[in-house]
């Protein structure tokens, strides 16, 4: 018996090792790729000052009034509001317009003040740089630079800004800059604020608390003159946007307030100051922002002073600047020094004053000079420390700047020595200031346009070391054996190299004193762990080819049964080669949510087609038969097609619960997404409210029910209680919340607190019952009932009487104390007393239901994560994967031998988890996240990052998170399902013949029978489904390599590189998870058993 | 013997692909702005029509099943219902397969079911011609060394050809080319019509290829 426990002990380890080292390989992949993919700008340290020698020629020097720096300064004081997500079509004011949206028209003061002062006020076109998230926004305007794509994912911990920027210089020349509103500028401006009034951001279901807060503020802080520079960042309006979007009355309500404030703060203004109105991006018509869409990028800028500012009078058509141009002229406005790396232009029409044309067109081109000589110094300072911006570029950059710079001197010595005449002078002045723009543009787009910044060799590296992960989960999937010298070779001996190879380079470092790159010496020792098991698994090749036995079916047979074998690889691999090659085209990417379901009924579809193709439905013809030239079917068949039939239901219904993709106009999003609280109508609500619980309440009962059948239900272990009173609890829990939440904000009056606790209460109530859940499962998996109606431990029916001395006896003593029934209490005492024997109730099918109870309990905190009615698509995808099952029991009997999951399998269990990503109402864009799912369970801000990340990242990778804990399934399934299809005839050994009644009803305690095969089992099923994932992962990761300079690079293949690379580290978690859970049964059982004998 | 079944079977398909092709352009004359995409819908019908007519044609002259019952006429009449009873069924059973394959559901019915009717045309309609309406005989058509003779072995490569075609239709419907055939379901019955020529040319090839090979059980 001790021998037979150590043995299986010994087992358990080396799988979970293994496959954790094949992921960490993977995960080393995927950072080394990432970090030479997504790459941050340089950031510079330098920073301007007044005392630079950028200044303008000495005779317009001598004018400059004190507190000036670079050029005079016209105005002493500024106000900036930041409107979160002002849209340019909420600025604009059309009063031909009979009958507005609830977003137009809602701004009138800024109309108002254009029309009447038109030389004091105008408005812009805003235009945005993608990314559109409201901290990069912050970023561009207060550097004048572009924040590139890694920067999003950092957006809810935004660190401080590190390079120069327009507060910094504010601070340095001693103004006093206040602030009041979004807390996202504490953390990117620590310390630089004279006064402060931050609210919290976070919760954007809020719309209220920021803007009260800044209202209450405002005014006394205008009134009482203790500032210079006033910014105040609203967010009502884009939590509007989130919570409604913009065409809902709460929007009207939310831009008539902010009317309202700007008409009396322009009261409350003085005549040296600034009123800069902006928008730091637009919205969606979903209220999203995030991308480069048009509407995203097309915010609103209003500029007003009581001094005239403008030349003449405003355009038609009003002006589109990006966005980065404020930053400069408001510098310049301000009398202070651009900021170091800025790469905006300056408006130029704010600096003509009253001067005529000539003097306009002068001070124009002095603002000019001073921005283009900035540009030109942070663009030589920039390629000295980075060579991403192309040589020849930046030469012609040069050039350009250097013969307008020369004509700039020439102009002014001629200006000075008055010898041109106006006319002239107009239209030189003009050409100069065309060419400083040009220069200006040209910086800009170079900039722009190599901001997206590779390192081809990481990117080469990452991409081999996933493909050679991929290479080794194939092979070691082919010669996974249980026997020690395969661990000792192909995990110990890879994981010493990969230590040997990370000391070796850690040692390299200490000698040559470098700074220690984490990520490269984890990839080195990833490469160096891998080519010692290709070493090692080359040097046993030649010693495994002469093994005859239970070789792999690729290593041995002759050429044809290779052949076959490769051939019957085919088909699978053909799918999983298509889905891989849709990676690389980004309409497929765009379509992958249609995408997926077809391949997957393909696949399905096909694998029947080849069994009726192979003549494996039909029942051998006898001769009857062959007479006639029928060949009449086994039962079966309709069973299959029925499933498959059901699959391909499944798979065209879960099409209803799909996202959009803004590629994709004519697309409207699935109306299940949204929350029931969206619904007007209540008789709707309280009808999906109700169809909703139902749904839970049938999902409890079938997961009951299961249990019930296989008889995992009747003992009196926590674990079952909890299944019998814990899940309807749950279930009670979440439906109360989903009651709580979807009722109407302000129909409850009085009730409001009540209602605010029960929001938080109910949430917490399912977490805390679903880990108690999960704990009980983790601390006793076992849902067995055992019946000992032995009178002694001597008494067992048991040819070996006494103590088992070896392995052999005692494995011929698991079959007997082992009874499934399934038959009423009555009968089975009746049955009992007759023989004494220990009756063990859902022994067979232990390992399955524990992880059916832990794929429930997942369900529901995932569901609880999502909005109420998307637990529809929950529902099938509990159905989908359970038919996926059911289907691949009956073939897996008739394709392969036991112990052994097929690749048609995984790759299809592998589809259906993608294709339920989509059908959870997820797209792999960034506004498509479900950003609500942090605020479950919690009310105001969160105090760390780590729970919202958590939260939200569960809800987007539910389904990657169900399928992969229930992958064990696969190999599972058929022992569990054999009690239906027992006539299969199994050889058996002479010695058994007596208990072959018992052994019909084996289930799943085959596999506890053989724990080598077991676990070789389970090692080879994580490493199929690690190969297919990896898969899916190269394809992606190739085709961002390879199209980056494409198009659609940070709009389709980038976002969808990161969502897939975090879907495999989530999925490669949970299957790590799930087989642990498996492992852990198998321990408890293995302790059950020998408890049992010691009785 | 042999040789010349194989010279009928050459003849008799390539007659079938002259037909499509004809039912491609001949139209064109006689009907006002006809073209395989423009007017697709009628295309299709024309094109389902020319190759069941010819299939019944060829099917009534070669006569390849060489059905030795005695069949009265009755018999007759009621094997032409099952027949047509058993083709409508195939076309919504078809439909629905598309349907559950990702097709619209509501939107575009009748260019659906059309395509249902092309398919069913190009696979069923040929099974009915040459094995009758007969489920075991299908059965036994469609499974490996289940053919009995050269027209049922190219009964197998048309028939998975043009669902192959079809089913490789569908690929070029999400790229952005914004080509006219890539609506819905131009590519797809434009798969299965190359599909189904495909099948028809390879079949002779490959039966006269694999003639050493072939050898087919007598009933």
């Amino acid at each position: 018996m001790s021998l037979r426990v150590l043995l299986s002990r010994m087992q358990r380890w080396p799988v979970v090792l293994f496959l954790a080292w094949v992921c960490l390989l993977f995960f080393a992949g995927i950072g080394l790729f990432m970090s030479g993919f997504l790459l941050t700008r340089i950031e510079l340290a330098s920073s301007s000052s007044c005392s630079d020698p950028l200044v303008p020629p000495p005779w317009e020097r001598q004018s400059l009034p004190p507190g000036s720096c670079w050029a005079p300064q016209r105005f002493s004081k500024a106000v900036l509001i930041i409107i979160d997500a002002l849209h340019f079509e909420f600025a604009r004011f059309d009063p031909a317009k009979v009958s507005p949206l609830p977003y137009e028209n809602k701004l009138g003061v800024l109309y108002q003040l254009a029309t009447s002062q038109p030389r004091h006020a105008r408005l812009y076109r805003f235009r945005a740089d993608p990314p559109t998230a409201t901290m990069q926004r912050i970023k561009g305007l207060t550097t004048g630079s572009l924040p590139t794509f890694i920067d999003v994912g950092s957006n809810f911990a935004s660190y401080a800004i590190q390079e120069d920027n327009l507060l910094a210089q504010l601070v340095q020349n001693g103004r006093r800059v206040v602030f009041m509103g979004d807390d996202t500028w504490e953390g990117l401006f620590p310390k630089k604020f004279f006064r402060s009034y931050f609210f919290p951001s976070f919760n954007v279901k809020d719309l209220h608390t920021v803007d009260d807060g800044i209202l209450q503020h405002l005014y006394p802080t205008v009134d009482s003159g203790e500032w210079d520079v006033l910014i105040a960042h609203f967010l009502g309006v884009d939590h509007c946007g989130h919570k409604h979007g913009p065409d809902h009355p709460e929007m009207a309500k939310k831009l008539t307030q902010m009317n309202e404030m700007l008409r009396s703060l322009v009261d409350h203004l003085g005549n040296d100051t600034l009123l800069l109105v902006a928008g730091d991006h637009g919205m969606t018509e979903t209220g999203d922002h995030g991308g480069d869409s048009e509407k995203e990028v097309n915010a609103a800028l209003f500029v007003y002073s009581r001094t005239p500012l403008f030349g003449s009078g405003p355009p038609e058509e009003p002006e589109t600047i990006p966005q980065v141009n404020l930053v400069p002229t408001v510098a310049l406005l301000l009398g202070v020094p651009i900021p170091y790396s800025n790469i905006g232009e300056v408006m130029a029409e704010l600096f003509s004053g009253d001067g005529d044309t000539v003097s306009a067109a002068l001070q124009q081109l002095s603002v000019y000079h001073i921005n283009a000589k900035q540009v030109d110094r942070f663009l030589q300072s920039y390629s000295l420390v980075a060579q991403d911006l192309p040589a020849e570029q930046l030469q012609h950059l040069q050039e350009l700047f250097s013969s307008a710079v020369e004509e700039h001197t020439q102009l002014l010595a001629q200006v000075q020595g008055t010898m041109l005449v106006p006319p002239e002078l107009e239209s030189r002045l003009g050409g100069l200031i065309g060419r400083f723009q040009r220069y200006l543009r040209e910086a800009r787009a170079v900039c722009t346009q190599s901001w997206a910044r590779f390192h081809p060799l990481r990117m080469v590296g990452g991409c081999i070391l996933i493909a050679s992960s991929c290479l080794l989960c194939y092979m070691a999937s082919e010669l996974a054996a249980s026997s020690h010298s395969f661990y000792r070779s192909c995990l110990l001996y890879p994981l010493l190299w990969g230590l040997v190879g990370a000391a070796l380079l850690g040692l390299a470092h200490v000698f040559t004193q470098e700074g220690l790159d984490l990520l490269l010496v984890s990839s080195w020792a990833a490469a160096a762990s891998q080519l010692g098991f290709f070493w090692h698994w080359w040097g046993q090749h030649p010693k495994r080819t002469r093994l005859a036995g239970s070789q792999p079916p690729l290593a041995s047979g002759g050429p044809r049964q290779r052949l076959r074998a490769w051939l019957g690889l085919a088909f699978p691999m053909g799918i999983l080669f298509f889905r891989c090659g849709a990676m690389f085209s980004d309409s497929f990417v765009v379509a992958e949510a249609r995408v997926t379901p077809f391949l997957l009924a393909s696949l399905v579809m096909l694998l029947v087609g080849k069994l009726h193709w192979d003549g494996r439905l039909t029942v051998p013809e006898g001769p009857k038969q062959q007479l006639l030239g029928f060949s009449s079917y086994r039962r079966e068949i309709w069973y299959l097609l029925c499933l498959v039939a059901m699959l391909l239901v499944c798979v065209r219904l879960s099409s209803f619960f799909h996202q959009c993709r803004e590629e994709i106009p004519q697309c409207r999003p699935s109306v299940f997404l949204s929350p029931l609280a969206s619904l007007r109508s209540t008789r709707a609500k309280n009808l999906f409210y109700l169809l909703c619980v139902a749904l839970l309440a049938g999902l409890v009962y079938a997961v009951q029910s299961w249990l019930r059948h296989y008889g995992n239900l009747n003992s009196s272990d926590p674990l079952v209680l909890f299944v019998r009173w814990g899940f309807p609890l749950v279930v009670l829990c979440i439906a109360c919340y989903w009651a709580v939440a979807s009722s109407a904000d302000d129909s409850l009056g009085k009730l409001q607190e009540l209602v605010q606790v029960a929001v938080i209460v109910f949430p917490w109530a399912v977490y805390g019952l679903a880990s108690v859940g999960l704990l009980l499962l983790l601390c006793n998996p076992m849902t067995v009932f055992a019946k000992d109606t032995r009178e002694s431990a001597g008494s067992i029916v048991t040819p070996y009487l006494g103590v088992p001395s070896s392995e052999v006896d005692f494995l011929h003593v698991i079959p007997q104390i082992y009874k499934r029934m399934q038959e009423s209490q009555k009968n089975r005492l009746e049955r009992g007393s007759c023989r004494a024997t220990v009756a063990a109730y859902g022994l067979g099918s232990v390992y399955s239901a524990a992880l059916v109870i832990a794929l429930t309990l997942l369900g529901f905190l995932l569901m609880l994560l999502h909005s109420e009615r998307l637990s529809f698509a929950f529902l099938l995808l509990f159905m989908e994967a359970f038919v996926l099952l059911h289907i691949h029991t009956p073939v897996a009997g008739l394709l392969m031998p036991p112990f052994s999951v097929p690749w048609y399998a995984v790759i299809s269990w592998i589809l259906a988890a993608s294709q339920f990503f989509y059908s959870t109402g997820h797209q792999p864009i960034f506004p498509a996240i479900h950003w609500n799912a942090a605020f479950v369970g919690f009310h105001l801000d969160h105090s760390t990052n780590f729970l919202p990340a958590v939260l939200v990242g569960a809800n987007t990778f539910a389904s990657h998170i169900l399928f992969a804990v229930g992958c064990p399934l696969l190999l599972l399934w058929p022992f569990v399902c054999e009690m239906s299809s027992s006539q299969k005839k199994k050889p058996k050994k002479e010695s058994r013949e007596e208990l072959q009644e018992v052994e019909e009803h084996m289930m799943e305690m085959r596999l506890r029978e053989s724990p080598e095969k077991f676990s070789t089992a389970l090692l080879r099923l994580g490493l199929k489904y690690l190969f297919v994932l990896g898969a899916q992962l190269l394809a992606c990761v190739c085709a961002a390599m390879i199209l980056r300079r494409h198009l659609m690079v940070w709009k389709v293949f980038a976002p969808k590189f990161l969502f897939e690379s975090l879907g495999f580290v989530v999925s490669s978690i949970c299957l790590l998870l799930g087989i642990s859970l498996v492992m852990r049964v198998d321990c408890a059982v293995s302790t059950w058993f020998s408890q049992l004998r010691l009785r | 013997m042999r040789e010349a079944e194989i010279r009928r079977l050459l003849a008799a398909n390539l007659l079938c692909a002259v037909s499509i092709i004809l039912a491609a352009l001949v139209p064109a004359f006689f009907l006002d702005g006809f073209s395989v995409l423009g007017t697709h819908l009628t295309w299709l019908c024309v094109c389902s029509v020319c190759v069941a007519t010819l299939n019944i044609i060829l099917h009534l002259v070669l006569k390849p099943s060489q059905s030795p019952k005695r069949s009265s006429f009755a018999h007759k009449i009621s094997r032409f219902l099952k027949c047509c009873i058993y083709f409508f069924m195939s076309c919504i059973l078809f439909h629905a397969i598309i349907v559950l394959y990702g097709a619209p559901l509501i939107e575009s019915v009748t260019e659906t079911f059309l395509f249902a009717v092309l398919l069913s045309t190009f696979t069923t309609l040929q099974c009915l011609c040459l094995l009758g309406p007969n489920v075991q005989a299908w059965i036994r058509v469609f499974s490996k060394n289940g053919a009995m003779s050269i027209w049922e072995s190219s009964l197998q490569i048309t028939t998975v050809c043009s669902i192959l075609g079809a089913w490789f239709g569908a690929f070029p419907i999400p790229l952005d080319w914004d080509r006219p055939w890539q609506v819905w379901p131009i590519s797809c019955s434009l798969g299965a019509t190359f599909g189904y020529m495909a099948g028809l040319i390879i079949a002779p090839l490959w039966i006269h290829w694999n003639r050493k090979q072939l050898t087919y059980k007598s009933r």
